[in-house]
Order: C-alpha cells, then sequence, then structure tokens
C-alpha cells in the first residue's frame, strides 16, 4: 500500500517537471543503449539479411499472386506494395524499441527488480516502454519506408500536404496501436508472470498485416478490424499514403489509437495496484 | 546376444526415464505450449488469402484463372494439415541447446553416459505430447467453423503421415542440432537459425501450397529439404497429389546425410568446449 503511494506520488512529480525532463532522460537512455549496442556489429548483417530474406520471401509470395494475373483484394500490386513497406517499417519499430524494452518487463517481474523501477521518480510506463534501444531494426524502419513511398508514387499517388499529413497521422496513430498492444500484453506479465509467449502469439496474428485487408474473407475481416485492429496497424495508412483514404476511416484511426493508448495507460495501473513484489 | 539384449534393455530403462522426467517437466508449462501452439497460426491466415483468391472469378483480361486445381475445400484441408505438420515437427534444439551452454548447465550433462543430444529429442517428444490436446482444440474449432471440410483420411494415409511428420521432424532436428553445435564456436548460433528459418518459411508449404509455384522455383525448392517437412505431410494427409516413394526416399537421403554431419560437428565442438558460465 505504501509502495503504491510513493508511486503515485512519484508519479506526481514527474508531471509536475514537465515533459523536457522526459526529453532528457530518453536522450541518456537511449545514448547508453547505442553505445552497448554498438559492441555487437555482426548483428546488423544478420538483421539486414533477415530483412532481405523475408521481403525477398513476400515479395515471391506477391508475385506468385499477381503473375498469375490476379489481385489481392482488388489492390494493385504497387498498392499491396505499399502496405508491405508499412508491413516492414512496423516490424522495424517492434525490433527496434517494443521488443527490448517491453521484453524486459517480464523479467523485471520474474527477478523482481521491477520494485526499484516504482521507485524511481518518474512515470513507470515511461521508464518500462523506452529504457532502450535496439539500433538493428533501424534498416527495416528505413527500408520499409522507402518502399512504401517508392510503390505509392508508383500507383499513382499526389504528394501533397494532404496527403502528406494524412500519411504521417495514420503512421503515427499504427505505432501507437502497435506499442499498445505490446504494452498490454507485456503487462499482463505482473499477473501470470510466464506470459512472453503470448507476443509470439500476437507477432504470428498480426502478419496478416503484410496484406491489404480487402484479401481476406469476411469473418477474417472483421476479426482483423474490430478484434486485433490489424487493419488501422497496415491498410489505414497505406489508403491515407495513397491519398484515397475515407476521413471517416482516418478519424475512426485516431481514435482507435488515443483509445487504446488510454486503455494501456489504465490497464497499467489497475496491474501495479495488484502487484506485490516478487520477495514478499 | 546376450550382451545385446542386456543394453537394449538399459536404453529401453534410459528412454522411459528420460521420457517420463520430460513429460513431467513439460506438463508444468501446459500455458507456455498452448501458446507456442496458436502462434502457428500462419497457415490459417494464409488460407484466408488462398480462399479468397480461389474463389474471385477470372481475371479480366482472361489471361491467368486460378486453374490449377486450387478447389476450396481442397484448401482448407491442405493448410489445416499443413500446421498439424507444422506443429509436429517444429524443434527448438537451438534455443535450448544455446540457454544451457551459456549457462553452464552443460557440463554437467557431458560427464553422463549419455549423449547430450539425446536429451533434448527426450523434451521435444514430450512436448509434442503435452501439445496433442491443444493441437486438437484448434482443429476441431476450425472444422467448427468450416463443418464442410471436414475430412476422414483412410488409415493408410493416417500411417503414412504420421511416419511422414517424423522424419520431418527429425531432419528438422538434425538441421537445428548442426546450427546448436556451433554454438561451441561462436555465442550467437541462435542469429543462424532465424536466417534458415527464411527459406524454410517460404518454399515448406506453409504460407503457398507447392502447386500455385512456377515449375522451375518448385524443382528448386525440391533440391531443399524444406517442402519434405511440410508440403508433403500435409498433402498426405489432406489427400492431395502426393509421391509417396520418391519423397520417402528423399527424407531417408537427408537424414543420411545430416546424421553423420551432425555428430562429426558434434565431436569436434566438445573437442573444443571449455565450459562458459559456471
Amino acid at each position: 500500500m505504501a509502495r503504491s503511494q510513493d508511486q503515485a506520488l512519484a508519479t506526481a512529480t514527474g508531471m509536475i517537471k514537465g515533459p523536457l525532463r522526459y526529453w532528457r532522460t530518453l536522450k541518456r537512455f537511449w545514448g547508453s543503449a547505442l553505445a552497448s549496442q554498438m559492441e555487437y556489429q555482426i548483428n546488423l548483417l544478420i538483421e539486414v539479411l533477415a530483412m532481405a530474406g523475408n521481403l525477398a520471401g513476400s515479395l515471391l509470395l506477391l508475385w506468385l499472386i499477381y503473375g498469375r494475373g490476379q489481385q489481392l483484394g482488388g489492390w494493385s500490386l504497387d498498392a499491396a506494395l505499399v502496405v508491405l513497406g508499412i508491413y516492414t517499417l512496423l516490424d522495424g519499430v517492434s525490433s527496434t524499441l517494443l521488443r527490448p524494452n517491453l521484453g524486459a518487463i517480464v523479467t523485471q517481474v520474474q527477478q523482481g527488480t521491477l520494485d526499484f523501477v516504482l521507485l524511481k521518480p518518474i512515470d513507470s510506463q515511461f521508464w518500462l516502454s523506452s529504457r532502450t534501444i535496439s539500433p538493428w531494426g533501424l534498416p527495416e524502419i528505413v527500408t520499409g519506408l522507402a518502399l512504401a513511398l517508392w510503390a505509392a508514387l508508383r500507383a499513382g499517388a499526389r504528394p501533397g500536404l494532404a496527403t502528406i499529413l494524412g500519411g504521417g497521422l495514420m503512421l503515427l496513430s499504427s505505432v501507437v496501436i502497435l506499442y499498445s498492444l505490446w504494452f498490454v500484453l507485456a503487462t499482463t506479465s505482473i499477473w501470470f508472470v510466464k506470459t512472453w509467449n503470448v507476443t509470439e502469439v500476437l507477432r504470428a496474428a498480426l502478419s496478416a498485416g503484410r496484406y491489404p485487408i480487402s484479401a481476406y474473407p469476411a469473418g477474417l475481416r472483421t476479426l482483423f478490424t474490430v478484434v486485433l485492429p490489424v487493419a488501422f496497424l497496415t491498410t489505414v495508412p497505406a489508403e491515407a499514403i495513397l491519398g484515397r483514404a475515407a476521413c471517416s476511416w482516418l478519424a475512426l484511426s485516431v481514435a482507435v489509437a488515443a483509445g487504446s493508448l488510454l486503455f494501456s495507460r489504465w490497464f497499467w495501473r489497475l496491474a501495479l495496484r495488484d502487484y506485490t513484489s516478487a520477495s514478499s | 546376444m546376450n550382451g545385446l539384449g542386456r543394453r537394449l534393455r538399459h536404453g529401453a530403462r534410459v528412454a522411459r526415464a528420460l521420457l517420463g522426467s520430460q513429460y513431467a517437466l513439460m506438463l508444468e508449462y501446459r500455458a507456455e505450449t498452448a501458446l507456442w501452439a496458436l502462434s502457428g497460426i500462419l497457415p490459417f491466415i494464409m488460407l484466408g488469402i488462398w480462399s479468397q483468391l480461389a474463389a474471385a472469378p477470372a481475371d479480366p483480361t482472361g489471361l491467368g484463372s486460378v486453374g490449377i486445381g486450387l478447389d476450396p475445400l481442397q484448401l482448407s484441408r491442405y493448410f489445416l494439415s499443413a500446421f498439424v505438420a507444422r506443429q509436429f515437427s517444429v524443434a527448438w534444439v537451438v534455443y535450448a541447446f544455446e540457454e544451457d551452454a551459456l549457462q553452464g548447465r552443460l557440463s554437467p550433462y557431458l560427464l553422463q553416459p549419455l549423449q547430450p543430444l539425446w536429451r533434448y529429442v527426450a523434451a521435444h517428444l514430450a512436448e509434442q505430447l503435452t501439445r496433442l490436446p491443444f493441437v486438437v482444440i484448434i482443429a476441431a474449432v476450425f472444422f467448427l467453423l468450416q463443418p464442410a471440410a471436414f475430412w476422414i483420411p483412410t488409415p493408410g494415409r493416417i500411417a503414412a503421415t504420421v511416419l511422414a511428420i517424423w522424419l520431418a521432424f527429425t531432419i528438422n532436428f538434425l538441421l537445428q542440432s548442426c546450427i546448436a553445435i556451433l554454438c561451441f564456436w561462436s555465442e550467437r548460433a541462435s542469429a543462424l537459425e532465424r536466417l534458415l528459418f527464411i527459406p524454410y518459411l517460404f518454399l515448406s508449404g506453409l504460407v503457398a501450397p507447392l502447386e500455385v509455384f512456377p515449375p522451375a522455383l518448385r524443382a528448386a525448392a525440391h533440391w531443399t529439404p524444406f517442402p519434405l517437412m511440410v508440403a508433403f505431410p500435409a498433402q498426405l494427409l489432406a489427400g492431395g497429389p502426393v509421391t509417396i516413394g520418391a519423397s520417402f526416399a528423399a527424407m531417408a537421403t537427408w537424414i543420411a546425410l545430416l546424421l553423420p554431419i551432425t555428430l562429426l560437428l558434434w565431436r569436434a565442438g566438445v573437442r573444443r568446449y571449455s565450459a562458459m558460465g559456471a
């Protein structure tokens, strides 16, 4: 009980000091993480090879489909490539930020070191979500973005201000949704400790986002829109970049992003209320 | 003759003890196993894609309609079978071995009068047994959603499938063991496994039935062991077109090739081994 009051106090002080302090902290976190990661440069080679292999495999599959004169849910090849580019980008974000940070939550709970995090005078969700960064996902982020933009231009998208703003906003929303999904799953480890495998299930399910959502049968389409927001992760941003997204979808996507972020925040508070340290 | 009998009896006792203890251990991790089983849903996602394509009318240009026998029912059965084949041929010896090597647990194993790889074989078999109920549940849900796809394979096909999946597991296990043994030289052997998984993913038949590959690519894929690991057992179970004799012969060839390589690597690796961690 005393601990949760400390926690509340710490959060309150953190909020008063303002966002500038968080920005400075973030720079320190990532600076030290990059310095230590640079020790393992062979990882870069492995990650680039893995990315190239995965992209080649996905292209092979698209080629199998489009080469036979078929289309994925009414999307042209170039438009489908935009979706694949965004998927690659999000995969890069997962390996740069989400997996290294949120994977550590499980370890923190198992080893009881979460107590120290909760005692720090900084928001615990912020600390846990941004403590480290792994640069090896960056090639994926760059390649994914480049592929999406290149394919969008080929598909005939006109880079106007509205498209750029809309596309940027949708990409941001999809990153926020992805983060919230991961964070909520990582939070469940407070109750169940060994739930890291859930993220493997999430990864497997999210791989549906490699293709436009309209390529799936009606049942799966509903599932991937309502239950698991795969549609908002790749398809809606792709539509926005292609400049053909309906305003209602853009608004809905922002709403889903804001809602899932608030939910992750609420869920984390809820979990902390039930948290009894590993040592006790 | 008496000596052989005693060795066989001894072997059976060791196997029983290993399997029993590993099964008890795996039962502790039932929830994790359920999640692992669930994380193999990729074939169902791909079924969604391919079933839509198979249902689509021929394209307006009239160049390439689906016309390669992608019957929707057969497609459902194929991907369900691919899911089952993957579930029971999956190997994770790289990760277990890497952890044991890094944490220094390998040293006591090496002192025991038993090739340590057998321990991992037993762990995999025990895990497959704990996986079985979850796979049955997932298959039952699948048939509830798609009752038309329900089928009962002939007993001959079932027997052949069990053998094929078991051989597929053997190939997978040997391939991964070769990589795992590289842990003796490098601490990052599991990264190699990630790279090996990519051709497996796209060529094994998990994401697309090999029938939709262009002939040249299909021929190239058949020079790798990957189609044998998913596509062949899946087609066997789903009642699709298979060349049973040739495929089993290819599996035997791959095992005959990989087994000595694994053992040679193992001997070289152990000679190089200097305990880590502990």
